[in-house]
C-alpha cells in the first residue's frame, strides 16, 4: 500500500512537474518518495535529471539491502585498517604558505584576494518554481 | 629498448648505450604513434625533455640519482601535478592546474624520473572499463597485437578488426594501456576498489596495491579515503618493487601514512618455495568465472604444490558481502568528497549567478557525468539521518567482518593468497557498454575490493595468454605491511610461468596509419 502510494507520488512529480516520460516506472520497490528526492537533491546540490536516475538510485537501495542478511550484532563499525595505529600529528606550526595568488588564479571569478560567490542565503526554488533554473 | 623492463634500461643509462633524451624523444615518438590508444589526457612533452636533459647532465658528472634517473613515466591524471593540467577526465577539473605535486609525483621527481604525461581514467576514477571519461575510452593495446590478430583471422565471420578493439579495464585503464605499448617503464594508477589491478589483467602488466597506509595519497585526488591507495604498473615485479621503494614511507602531508621506518625494497629470488602455505579462498569460485580463468588459477596452484608448497583451501565467509558493503561505503565517501567541488575555488563554474545555491547545483550538474551524479545521490541516501545506522553504520560492520575473515585466514598459517583477478579476459567496447557502470563495477570489481576494505597489498601478475591471445591475470594477496613478502612471491610465479611479450610493431604501424587521419577530439596532445 505505501510502496503503491509512493509509486503514484513519484509519477506525478515525475510526470508534471519536469516531463519525464512515466513508461520506466520503478522495478524495484518504489521507496524513494518525491519528498526524498527532493530532499537528496537539495543536500547533494545535484538533480536526479531522469526518471532513470531515480530508477537507478532504487536498484542501488535494492542492491544495499542484501547487508541486511549478515547478523552485525555485537560487531563495532570499522572506520579504518589502522585503528589500532596511533593517528600522526604534526606540531601545529605553519610550514607552508604564502601562496595566495597562485591558489586564486585557479578561480574563475575573483576581486583582489577574494573569491567572488553570487549572492548568499537564497534557498534554491521549490520544484515547481524550478523552471527558471533549471534548463537541463 | 623500448620493450625492456626498467631495471634493464635503467642499467643501459648507466652503461651509457643510450642517453635520457635519446630514451626520452623514443619514447614521445612511440607516444604520438599509438595516440589512437588514448592512453594520455596529456602529453607532457616539454617538462620531459627538459627534465632529460637534467638527468643527462647528472649523468655526464656521474652523479645519477639512482635507477629512477632518467627513466619516462607516466601519471594517472587523478594525481596533482605542479604546472600540469589534472583533469580526473571529467569536466569539472578541465583546465584545473595544480600548484603542488603529489607527493608520490614529487617523490619519483626527486629521483629523477621523466614525466611524460598524464594518463587516461573513467571520470573521477569511477569504473571499471575506462570508458567513462570525458576524453573518451582507452583502447587496449592488445586489441592491436599479433598475438590477438592471428587468433581472430582463424574465426570465419571477423568483424572489421577496428570496431572490435577491446576496453583496458580501470579505472587506470590509461596507465596500464601506457606500459603495455611501450610508451613509458613504469605508471602510476590509484587503486580504491581495484583500479590499478584490473586493467593490469587486461592489460598484461603487473599492477600492484600496495598496503593502505604505505604509501601517501596527499595530492592524490581522493574518492574514498578509507581504500585509496595510489598503485604502480610496470612490466614485471621487479620493477614494481623498484618503484614502490620510491614511494613507500611516512609523509607528513598524509596523516593515514604509518611511521614505521621503510627498509629498502630489494626482492630475493625464490629458490625453495616449500616453506610456503598458498591459500584459495573457495568463496572466490562464482559461478561467472570463465573456464579459461578458472583453469589457469587451478594450474597455478598445481604449480605451487608440484614445487612444494602447502596450498589449502581455505574460506572468506563474508565473501557475497563484500562488493555490496564496498558499494554503500564508496557512494557514502564519495557523497562527501565531492561536496569539495562548487564552482567557487578551483574547476569548472556555471554562468548561474542568481545565487549561490544555484550557482553550486548548475556546476554540479554540468561537471559530472552521470556516474559520478548517481553516486553522490546514493551516497547522500545511504548518509540520510534516517537511513544511517541500516546503511552506512551496518556496512561499516560487515567491513570489519570482512577485514577479520582475513585476519583469520592468515592467522592460520597462510602466507599469500592466490586469486583470480578478474572473472575474464578484457572484452571488446561494444560488448563492455551493455552495461551500466554500477552493475559493471560490482562484477568487475569483484576478487579485487575486499582487498582495499582490510587494507591489505595484492599484487596481479600476467600469467598466461587466453584462447583468444588475451592476458590473463591473477592476484595474489598479502598480509598488511608485507609487501615484499608477497612481491618476492609474485615474482617467483612471473618467472614459472614466462608470460610472453605483447608483439605490437608490425601491426602497429597499420593502425597508426589508419588512427592518422581520425579525427580524436577526445585527445589533447599538449605542446
Amino acid at each position: 500500500m505505501w510502496a503503491r502510494a509512493a509509486r503514484l507520488v513519484l509519477r506525478a512529480w515525475a510526470g508534471g512537474r519536469r516531463g519525464f516520460t512515466s513508461k520506466a516506472e520503478p522495478q524495484e520497490s518504489g521507496r524513494v518518495t518525491a519528498e526524498v528526492i527532493e530532499h537528496l537533491e537539495r543536500l547533494a546540490l545535484v538533480d536526479f535529471g531522469s526518471q532513470e536516475a531515480v530508477a537507478r538510485l532504487e536498484t542501488a537501495i535494492a542492491f544495499a539491502d542484501r547487508l541486511r542478511e549478515v547478523d552485525t550484532d555485537g560487531v563495532e563499525p570499522m572506520e579504518s585498517v589502522l585503528e589500532d595505529r596511533c593517528l600522526y600529528l604534526r606540531s601545529d606550526n605553519v610550514v607552508e604558505g604564502n601562496c595566495a595568488e597562485e591558489l586564486l588564479q585557479n578561480s574563475r571569478r575573483v576581486v583582489e584576494d577574494y573569491f567572488v560567490a553570487p549572492p548568499g542565503n537564497i534557498p534554491l526554488p521549490k520544484l515547481d518554481e524550478q523552471e527558471s533554473f533549471s534548463q537541463s | 629498448m623500448l620493450g625492456w623492463t626498467l631495471r634493464e634500461v635503467s642499467a643501459a643509462l648507466k652503461q651509457g648505450q643510450i642517453t635520457p633524451t635519446e630514451l626520452c624523444q623514443k619514447c614521445l615518438a612511440l607516444i604520438k604513434k599509438t595516440k589512437f590508444l588514448n592512453a594520455y589526457i596529456t602529453v607532457s612533452e616539454e617538462v620531459a625533455l627538459r627534465q632529460a636533459e637534467e638527468s643527462e647532465e647528472r649523468y655526464k658528472k656521474g652523479h645519477s640519482l639512482g635507477e629512477l634517473d632518467g627513466i619516462p613515466v607516466a601519471v594517472k591524471d587523478n594525481f596533482s601535478t605542479s604546472g600540469i593540467e589534472t583533469t580526473c577526465a571529467s569536466n569539472m577539473l578541465k583546465g584545473y592546474i595544480p600548484p603542488y605535486n603529489a607527493t608520490v609525483v614529487q617523490k619519483l621527481l626527486d629521483q629523477g624520473a621523466l614525466l611524460m604525461g598524464k594518463t587516461n581514467l573513467d571520470e573521477f576514477a569511477m569504473g571499471s572499463g575506462s570508458t567513462d571519461g570525458i576524453f573518451g575510452p582507452v583502447k587496449n593495446p592488445w586489441s592491436y597485437s599479433k598475438q590477438y590478430r592471428e587468433k581472430r583471422k582463424q574465426k570465419p565471420h571477423g568483424e572489421t578488426e577496428d570496431s572490435n578493439w577491446l576496453i583496458t579495464g580501470g579505472s587506470s585503464g590509461g596507465s596500464a594501456a601506457a606500459v603495455s605499448a611501450f610508451t613509458c617503464f613504469a605508471a602510476l594508477g590509484s587503486d580504491t576498489g581495484g583500479s590499478t589491478r584490473n586493467p593490469a589483467a587486461h592489460c598484461g602488466v603487473v599492477g600492484l596495491k600496495p598496503s593502505y597506509g604505505l604509501v601517501s595519497r596527499h595530492g592524490l585526488i581522493p574518492l574514498v579515503n578509507s581504500m585509496d591507495v595510489p598503485g604502480i604498473l610496470t612490466r614485471c615485479v621487479d620493477d614494481a618493487a623498484v618503484v614502490l621503494g620510491v614511494l613507500a614511507g611516512h609523509d607528513c602531508r598524509d596523516s593515514t601514512t604509518v611511521q614505521d621506518p621503510v627498509k629498502p625494497l630489494t626482492l630475493p629470488n625464490l629458490t625453495d618455495v616449500s616453506k610456503l602455505c598458498i591459500g584459495i579462498p573457495k568463496e572466490y569460485h562464482v559461478p561467472e568465472l570463465s573456464s579459461e580463468v578458472q583453469s589457469l588459477w587451478s594450474k597455478a596452484a598445481k604449480l605451487f604444490e608440484s614445487e612444494g608448497a602447502k596450498v589449502i583451501e581455505v574460506s572468506l565467509p563474508h565473501t557475497r558481502y563484500s562488493i555490496v558493503c564496498y558499494h554503500v561505503l564508496c557512494t557514502s565517501e564519495v557523497a562527501s568528497n565531492m561536496a569539495r567541488f562548487d564552482g567557487l575555488e578551483y574547476g569548472h563554474r556555471c554562468d548561474i549567478n542568481v545565487s549561490t545555491e544555484a550557482m553550486y547545483a548548475a556546476t554540479r550538474r554540468e561537471g559530472f557525468n552521470d556516474v559520478v551524479r548517481g553516486r553522490i545521490l546514493s551516497g547522500n541516501f545511504f548518509l540520510l539521518k534516517e537511513n544511517y545506522e541500516n546503511y552506512f553504520v551496518r556496512a561499516q560492520k560487515v567491513r570489519r567482518l570482512i577485514a577479520n575473515d582475513f585476519v583469520n585466514v592468515f592467522n592460520s598459517g597462510v602466507d599469500v593468497l592466490l586469486t583470480p583477478t578478474t572473472l575474464s579476459e578484457a572484452v571488446p567496447y561494444v560488448e563492455f557498454i551493455k552495461e551500466d557502470n554500477r552493475t559493471r563495477s560490482a562484477q568487475d570489481d569483484i576478487f579485487t575490493q575486499a582487498v582495499n576494505m582490510a587494507g591489505l597489498p595484492a599484487v596481479s601478475v600476467p600469467m598466461a595468454l587466453s584462447n583468444q591471445g588475451l592476458p590473463i591475470g591473477l592476484q595474489f594477496i598479502g598480509r598488511a605491511f608485507c609487501d615484499q613478502q608477497l612481491l618476492t612471491i609474485a615474482k617467483w610465479f612471473e618467472k614459472q610461468v614466462q608470460f610472453p611479450v605483447i608483439q605490437l610493431q608490425e601491426t602497429m604501424d597499420d593502425c597508426s596509419s589508419v588512427f592518422e587521419n581520425e579525427k580524436l577530439t577526445s585527445v589533447s596532445l599538449k605542446q
